[in-house]
């Protein structure tokens, strides 16, 4: 029986153009929506069979402001069993500080009596993109680390995990308790069902609070890349262009004459 | 003067292109801050020892720690970060680089947590050195950030393509350091046991092609390939693909371009029925010219790209495919 941490973070959804806020310290979200990163849906499916092949069950945690409670509660709709919000002024947390406080709580549940053989993570946030946040967390909890990883497993005592490598599909194979960081593309997550959703409505989500003074991202500002004006060159409409596509491939030398 | 360290990933022609920039990189860095001298750590196995120094001269590295142990015959990222920890205290290093590579910030990640200092990752300029001010990539590479980089050791790696890798006037002749790192079995636990087929060739194509046909949800289905893909051949290219392709399972993942798929950097990117979000333009901006394809004049990705044409691509894409196979002969 494996029990399983999996730890997501509420981002802004944008697609389009970026916004900052006026004190250029954040991305505004107000007209984009907020979502989790790819890598943490996969990073929740994956918590969910490992907890499901196991016997055990998956916790979903984040460390944020209590609206990611929407997010908390789309994760219990596809299957998690227990969720932690963590409320944080993250403003100016930076990945030390997200480290220790998911730290704190991995221990508290250990001393309340349950214990997290995986903690599963995203490998980078779609935001702030640190590529750190698992290591920090495994060397606070003295465990063994894994990052870009695609498909995991449970066998006995040890997660066999799998993630490409330069050399071709890398396999590792690693004692419990073990920390793993989820790149997207081994696993589709899943989409929730009607009674996924009501059952997630309801079910209780343990709140915590952290007040720690953090020591921060070291975050100057924000700043967008410079806008490019327009530059494009219309070759044409419909299958009458494709003289002219051909004429540039040729002149990009990508094509012989 | 406090030395500059870069972590460099050997490949079978030596040092890879993104060690290499990050080399250059360090190199500015060190001349902005009083002329440092720059060393270069390596760890692991090699292919091409000759070729690799060769490449450490051509970027006038001074001094390179080459980190030998039986034990890191297979990677192991732990095992890595020590002995780059070990090469930054011999080298009193105040500024430890790598590449931005998976590897990269890996490694840094464990650095930094073992130095007890703050990482940048996917760094792609530097602002100021006293303190040491750095622009990184966020969001995908869609928003900079200026990060601020003031502890006793500095651990940063730096975006592919933030700079070319241009070498000295006159190659150093760099002076190698044989050691042996100090490695607990701690660090060896979370080892590479094995590598199982060549997966990650399959993306090695798409992000090594100097021309890749994209395609998007203008596709239509899993059906809706067969000219793009000819076009690919054609072209003796690589297919590449939004996340909205990927997710409805068209085509396999390691095709994805973007900020959680592959970044491209191709001389040629033709975009077929994407709309260019920014999480996809993450992947594709490096591209030298961009064609676009979409039947939506005001797509981001028409408006980026520098040629476009507007209309259906099941129309437009056969008949350049046509008009292809009549030039070819
Ligand atoms: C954190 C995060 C990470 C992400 N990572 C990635 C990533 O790595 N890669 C990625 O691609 N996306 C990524 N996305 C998703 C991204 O935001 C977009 O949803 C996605 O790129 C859109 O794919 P698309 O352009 O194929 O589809 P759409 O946005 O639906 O665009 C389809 C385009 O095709 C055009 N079109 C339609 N029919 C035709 C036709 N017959 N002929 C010609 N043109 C036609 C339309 O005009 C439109 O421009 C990510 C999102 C998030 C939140
Ligand atoms: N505030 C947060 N709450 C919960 N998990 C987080 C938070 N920030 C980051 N993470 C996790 O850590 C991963 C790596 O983040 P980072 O190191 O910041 O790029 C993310 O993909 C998340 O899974």
């Amino acid at each position: 029986m494996a029990n399983v941490l999996v730890c997501i973070k509420r981002v802004p959804g944008a697609s389009g153009q970026i916004l900052l806020t006026e004190d250029e310290q954040a991305v505004d979200a107000r007209h984009v929506g907020w979502t989790v990163s790819p890598h943490e849906e996969c990073a929740v499916e994956l918590a969910i069979q490992v907890a499901a092949a196991t016997g055990g069950a998956a916790t979903v945690l984040t460390v944020g402001s209590s609206d990611a409670l929407e997010q908390l509660r789309d994760a219990l709709a596809v299957g998690c069993a227990g969720a932690v919000l963590v409320e944080a002024d993250t403003q100016h947390f930076g990945p030390v500080d997200v480290a220790e406080s998911i730290a704190d709580v991995v221990r508290a549940h250990e001393v309340a009596g349950t214990t997290y053989d995986l903690v599963v993570l995203g490998n980078d946030a779609a935001d702030t993109g640190d590529f750190q946040v698992g290591v920090r967390l495994a060397y606070a909890l003295e465990r063994p680390v894994l990052t870009g990883i695609s498909t995991c497993e449970i066998d006995g005592d040890t997660v066999v995990a799998r993630g490409d490598g330069p050399d071709g599909l890398e396999v590792f194979e690693v004692p419990l308790p073990a920390v793993v960081a989820v790149m997207e593309g081994g696993v589709s997550p899943r989409y929730p069902s009607i009674p996924g959703r009501m059952k997630a409505k309801r079910a209780p989500v343990e709140t915590l609070t952290d007040s720690r003074k953090p020591v921060g991202s070291g975050r100057v500002r924000l700043k967008l890349p410079p806008e490019q004006p327009s530059q494009v060159e219309i070759l044409g409409a419909g299958a009458d262009a494709a003289p002219a596509v051909v004429d540039l491939l040729v002149k990009l030398g990508v094509v012989a004459k | 003067m406090n030395a500059i360290i870069v972590l460099v990933e050997p490949e079978a022609q030596g040092a890879s292109e993104v060690s290499r920039e990050t080399l250059t990189f360090a190199r500015d860095l060190a001349a902005r801050a009083g002329g440092a001298p720059v060393h270069a750590v390596v760890a692991g196995p090699a292919p091409d020892e000759a070729a690799l120094l060769a490449h450490l001269g051509e970027q006038g590295v001074a001094t390179v720690h080459r980190a030998v142990d039986d034990r890191l015959s297979a990677y192991a990222a732990a095992a890595w970060a020590a002995a780059v920890v070990d090469a930054a205290h011999s080298a009193s290093a105040g500024i430890v680089l790598a590449a931005g590579t998976p590897r990269g910030n890996e490694i840094l990640a464990h650095v930094a947590t073992r130095l007890d200092v703050a990482m940048a990752a996917n760094v792609v300029e530097v602002d100021g050195v006293d303190p040491l001010v750095v622009t990184r990539q966020v969001v995908g590479g869609s928003a900079l950030e200026e990060m601020r980089l003031d502890d006793a050791v500095a651990v940063l790696s730096v975006a592919g393509h933030a700079c070319d890798p241009v070498p000295v006037e006159s190659p150093s002749h760099p002076e190698v350091t044989t050691y042996s790192p100090t490695l607990t079995d701690t660090d060896l636990v979370a080892r590479v046991a094995r590598t199982e087929e060549a997966a990650a060739d399959e993306s090695a194509a798409l992000t090594s092609a100097r021309v890749v046909v994209g395609a998007g949800r203008g596709a239509g289905s899993a059906d809706g390939f067969k000219d793009l893909l000819e076009l690919t051949d054609l072209l003796g290219g690589a297919l590449g693909v939004s996340r909205v392709v990927t997710s409805l399972g068209w085509r396999p993942h390691h095709e994805q371009v973007g900020q959680t798929g592959s970044r491209i950097a191709p001389d040629v990117y033709i975009a077929c029925g994407i709309s260019g979000a920014i999480q996809h333009w993450a992947g594709c901006q490096s591209a030298k010219t961009i064609l676009a394809i979409n039947t939506d004049p005001d797509a981001p990705m028409v408006t980026k790209a520098h040629y476009a044409v507007i209309g259906d691509l099941h129309e437009i894409v056969p008949a350049v495919n046509e008009e292809l196979r009549a030039r070819l002969g």
